[in-house]
């Protein structure tokens, strides 16, 4: 809404499609769980400070998964934490988004073939809408990651999403 | 401020039989073997004895000595007969300014062990952690319970060599 502020001479209507509102209003204020795993969580409280800014892209750490949009899986997700992730996951109200970020996370990073106490992948878990590579990935890189998922709800639709709901099993 | 081996000499005068050897010439500094089953009453004199007043438990870790004899089963998993487990303590003193290592092997199918959580509050949670990674049972342990892995888990103990992780635990794959 800035971009339009003051720029009327009169009282004025702006016409646009309610997807297009609600997609915009979606991806301006994803507001982020407050939670992090391991040594990414230090890159991503440092992407939350103030020389990276995640406020900038209306992105707010939230202390309550039930006031969260996206959940930034940040870090090695133990077979004991998987448990809870899921548990966190399902408590976030629709539409939610996971951001992955960092090898752990995509994959188990170092730990895929003698972690016996790592989850390879949390999207063994939780759907994944975006994942970001690195060990730990630099702020700009989860910056990215979050302008990615940023286009990706720019281009949903609610059409596609009601024939989707419907094609799911019951 | 005592040597390891003025401390040895002590013990075994008070305690005989219980202490077993003073190993010395090793690469690492030297140590006291120990009878598992005495090692509370013998820290329990380290601890108050005047002389030696050893008040804190740097370090206390179990080892899977692996020396038993390997045998591989029908699923070409391995498996260890025999041999021991091992657990190390590291003492100091912080008021003689001495401190010593001790150890204790017990065997691999029923590594029973005394607690010293009961002397230094800081082996409680070692003392678990040992039991949780290498299922080293520790003897009048307060409360010994899993400390690192879940508490259902149920694929035994992770650390020691012939552990064989599971395919699944609660329905999430494990393996890559």
């Amino acid at each position: 809404m800035g971009l339009l502020d003051k720029q009327f001479t009169d009282d004025n209507i702006v016409i646009t499609k309610v997807e297009d509102l609600l997609n915009w209003a979606r991806l301006s204020s994803l507001w982020q769980m407050g939670f992090g795993l391991a040594c990414c969580a230090i890159e991503m409280m440092a992407t939350s400070a103030s020389h990276y800014d995640f406020d900038r892209f209306g992105v707010i750490p939230r202390p309550s998964p039930r006031q969260s949009d996206v959940i930034i899986v940040s870090g090695t997700v133990t077979l004991k934490m998987a448990i809870r992730v899921k548990r966190l996951y399902e408590q976030m109200p629709d539409p939610k988004y996971v951001i992955s970020m960092g090898s752990c996370s995509n994959c188990g990073g170092p730990y895929w073939e003698h972690g016996y106490h790592v989850l390879k992948g949390v999207d063994r878990v939780i759907p994944v809408d975006v994942y970001v590579p690195g060990c730990p990935p630099r702020p700009e890189a989860l910056l990215e990651g979050l302008l990615k998922l940023q286009e990706k709800i720019r281009n949903e639709s609610l059409v596609n999403a009601k024939l989707s709901l419907q094609e799911q099993p019951v | 401020m005592k040597t390891t081996e003025e401390i040895f000499n002590l013990l075994k005068a008070k305690f005989g039989s219980s202490v077993f050897e003073l190993n010395t010439g090793l690469p690492v500094e030297a140590f006291i073997t120990i009878n598992p089953l005495e090692i509370d009453k013998i820290c329990k004199f380290l601890f108050t004895n005047d002389e030696l007043k050893f008040d804190s438990l740097m370090n206390l870790s179990g080892v899977d000595d692996a020396n038993g004899e390997n045998k591989t089963d029908e699923q070409g998993a391995l498996k260890i007969i025999g041999g021991t487990l091992s657990v190390y303590y590291h003492l100091e003193s912080t008021f003689h300014r001495h401190k010593i290592m001790l150890k204790v092997s017990a065997p691999r199918e029923n590594p029973e062990v005394s607690s010293v959580a009961e002397i230094w509050r800081a082996a409680d949670w070692h003392e678990r952690e040992a039991y949780d990674l290498l299922g080293i049972k520790f003897l009048n342990h307060p409360d010994l319970r899993r400390i690192l892995m879940p508490y259902d888990w149920e694929a035994g103990h992770p650390l020691r060599k012939d552990y064989k992780n599971p395919e699944f635990y609660q329905g999430m794959k494990v393996p890559y």
